[in-house]
């Protein structure tokens, strides 16, 4: 008989609570559990497994340049984050919504943290599952973005996305003062993401509020960086590292920054079914390199990702 | 892991016969230990001692060629811990049973199932002939699948007569025989040894493989590779055992399941199963994968990701340092330079081509570093700008002098304006920010 060699990890990977229902103080319909495994991907043969969640991306404003491949399968919906938040759910069965205010960025629209805070309150009202608010990045006007959707979602334990090295104290106190979570982003460096998970502990975010965004690229752009960066950040929290062990969220809509994924061009195949494959692809090296939620883009890749995470959890 | 002199000396009877023809059992040892004598050589040597030795001398996981092709040989169950080193194989399955016409024409579609992406062609990379059982037939379908395309093969057949008819037309070639079992491992064992090529070996048991594993290497087959039907698997039972013969091959020198794992993934399912079984085969440690069909939407992706998991993580990434062309400039479109880090070039390009703003980026030859460590290391400065400018042939295709420079090397501004005579923009200091700064520089 082959003796089966089985690792045994001293550390244990942090289970983050995200979305609060009613016995909670929340109105979300379901609570998910990020992360609280003891070994590496799907391997239950040898310790304890997570269930990846899956989530969908609705953006406040949808711009010309989202690829129409998505448009189409979403439909008249997407001109409205709240229905479009809605079918995500009832329709697409994601797990969660990750709802990106880009329009608040002083660049483009320029939407009023006021306004943002107010489609937050209505998202969450009429769509129950757990909810991940994404600023647009610009520091200045996120800090109060933050705080005004920090308020307007108080009790729910949102994500609150996303605190960086360089601006993290603003998104830390908007989460922390209406207990919500943090997802501490840092760009493909092992380093970085420890030392941010440090900062923020001691800037006091209680350490099973924090979800890690080591920031996933997509096949052909550097994935092969942010799979090793994961898998690396993965294996220190087994071995022990208590600043590595947070969850870790990957946001897979940067697969469709490659215009190779859907251009149309004959040789490469059918433009859509190459696209949905392409952020398939982008999203099962994040699974196997240890992501424990995923942002998806395309229902189809939301469906076909959710089957093979039902076989390998099953 | 290779034994020092000392191991080796230390498992020697210590007679200093000299029977072996050197003084000593010390000398010995060193000599063994440079593979500068063997072991035979010394006869008071144990069958256990042999086998320790021989095992300590060989890689654990055997590199095997099929064709001009290498699979297996890895080291390691991390990337990041040292690299990959040869990609997973891709084989499509063409069926004997087929009319002539068709199969010639999947051979040369297979074939030409390749794309070039950032001077890197990756594709389909074997045929697989299945048998339906006439050795006749199997051996007219070979010949005409190397007639129509230059692949490596594998010849699917589980009978000893099909397979050796089809060896006998491409043995040269190195095939892949698919596959030994209980019934017929010896047999295929011996025709891989008669007619050196590789020969795969399939179970469901694990420690049934064992035993095959050890029947065809005591029949003189040395390379081989295993199946143990984990392309039928659930996934999840598919990626616990891909892990656990990797850890056995690699962590525990376990030999006889020191070989390259392929999965055959041909069962019936669609393309797209296929496909995602593939890219986690990919991802995690199988060395072969058979397709019974693959489609350009899947296999373009599916390369791409391949390349991605086999890049060597030691090296540095580069593009080729030139002149690329963003969307469809014209010669008034803007020019933006850049560095040749593989990351900062794709960073850079996908932020242009989100401005729909055609451009050309100039890609300095950086030796690969990013545009900061680029400058503190001296290989981002106005000469090699200058040089990258002259070198393609800039002024050429532009009828402007503007140079866009990222803003981080804002101080290069004056020297590079001095070196060139054209006029210097100090551009942004993110690529992100370049799809509105390209916006307003378009719309003046």
């Amino acid at each position: 008989m082959v003796a089966i060699p089985k690792e045994s990890w001293s550390g244990k990977i942090k289970e983050i609570a995200f979305g609060a229902t009613d016995d909670e103080g929340g109105t979300r319909d379901k609570k998910l559990l990020l992360g609280g495994e003891t070994t590496l991907p799907f391997l239950a043969f040898e310790g304890k497994v997570s269930r990846p969640a899956i989530g969908m991306e609705v953006i406040d404003h949808v711009g010309d340049d989202y690829p129409h491949i998505i448009i189409d399968e979403i439909g008249d919906v997407i001109k409205d984050p709240v229905a479009w938040a809605r079918a995500c759910v009832d329709v697409h069965g994601a797990d969660f919504i990750c709802l990106k205010l880009l329009s608040t960025n002083p660049e483009e629209a320029n939407v009023s943290a006021e306004d943002a805070a107010s489609l937050v309150s209505t998202v969450l009202a009429q769509v129950k599952a757990p909810l991940i608010i994404q600023g647009s990045g610009d520091y200045e006007k996120d800090a109060r973005v933050m705080e005004l959707c920090g308020d307007a979602a108080k009790g729910e334990r949102c994500l609150l996305s996303r605190a960086e090295q360089d601006g993290y104290k603003s998104i830390a106190v908007a989460a922390t003062a209406n207990g919500h979570d943090v997802v501490a982003f840092s760009n493909i460096d092992v380093n970085i993401a420890k030392q941010l998970n440090i900062m923020l502990t001691e800037f006091g975010v209680p350490v099973d509020h924090i979800v890690s965004d080591p920031l996933m690229a997509g096949i052909g752009f550097g994935m092969e960086y942010a799979y090793s960066a994961m898998e690396r950040i993965k294996l220190a929290g087994l071995v022990g590292d208590k600043m590595l062990q947070s969850p870790m969220i990957a946001d897979i809509s940067v697969a469709w920054s490659a215009k190779e994924a859907y251009r149309v061009d004959a040789k490469l195949g059918d433009e859509r079914e190459r696209a949905i494959f392409w952020e398939v692809a982008s999203a099962l090296a994040a699974l196997m390199a240890g992501a424990n939620a995923l942002i998806l883009r395309h229902p189809k890749s939301v469906a076909i990702t959710r089957k093979v995470v039902d076989e390998l959890t099953g | 892991m290779p034994m020092t002199a000392l191991d080796i000396f230390k498992l020697l009877a210590k007679k200093n016969c000299g029977e072996c023809g050197v003084p000593t059992c010390l000398a010995f040892a060193m000599m063994l230990a440079n593979k500068q004598t063997e072991l035979t050589k010394c006869p008071y040597v144990s069958p256990e001692v042999v086998q320790q030795l021989e095992s300590s001398a060989s890689p654990p996981m055997r590199t095997v060629t099929v064709g001009d092709l290498e699979i297996g040989g890895e080291t390691e169950l991390f990337r990041h811990e040292k690299k990959f080193f040869n990609q997973t194989a891709y084989a499509v399955v063409i069926e004997d049973d087929s009319d002539n016409e068709s199969i010639a024409e999947r051979a040369k579609k297979l074939d030409a199932m390749k794309y070039e992406r950032i001077g890197i062609i990756s594709g389909v990379d074997l045929i697989a002939i299945k048998s339906k059982g006439d050795a006749q037939r199997f051996s007219e379908v070979v010949t005409l699948v190397k007639e129509n395309s230059g692949l490596p093969l594998v010849l699917m057949s589980d009978d000893p007569q099909v397979v050796e008819a089809g060896l006998k037309v491409v043995s040269k070639a190195k095939p892949l025989i698919y596959a030994g079992n209980a019934n017929n491992c010896a047999a295929l064992a011996k025709l891989a040894r008669q007619y050196a090529c590789p020969v795969a070996l399939y179970s469901d048991d694990v420690d049934e493989l064992v035993s095959l594993s050890e029947i065809a290497k005591s029949e003189g087959a040395d390379d081989i590779v295993l199946d143990l039907n984990l392309g039928a698997k659930p996934l999840r039972d598919a990626l616990e055992w891909l892990t656990i013969l990797r850890r056995l091959s690699v962590k525990k020198l376990f030999r006889p399941l020191g070989y390259p794992i392929m999965l055959n993934v041909d069962n019936g399912a669609d393309v797209e199963t296929q496909a995602i079984r593939a890219t986690l085969g990919t991802l995690k440690y199988a060395s072969l994968i058979i397709f019974g069909d693959l489609d350009a939407a899947r296999l373009y992706p599916l390369t791409t990701l391949r390349t991605n998991i086999f890049t060597d993580p030691q090296a540095l990434i580069q593009v080729n340092p030139g002149l690329y062309d963003i969307g469809k400039p014209d010669r008034n479109s803007p020019v933006i330079v850049t560095s040749n880090f593989s990351l900062t070039y794709f960073t850079v390009a996908s932020d242009i081509e989100a401005s729909k703003v055609p451009a050309r980026l100039l890609v300095v030859d950086t030796e690969g570093l990013s545009v900061m460590t680029a400058f503190a290391a001296d290989k981002f400065t106005p000469e090699t700008i200058a040089q990258a400018l002259e070198e393609y042939k800039v002024a050429e295709k532009v009828d402007h002098r503007k140079l866009i420079i990222p803003g981080m090397i804002a101080m290069l501004k004056m020297k590079l304006e001095e070196l060139t005579g054209w006029e210097v923009i100090v551009g942004v200091k993110d690529s992100s920010a370049l799809p509105k700064y390209l916006k307003e520089l378009a719309s003046g």
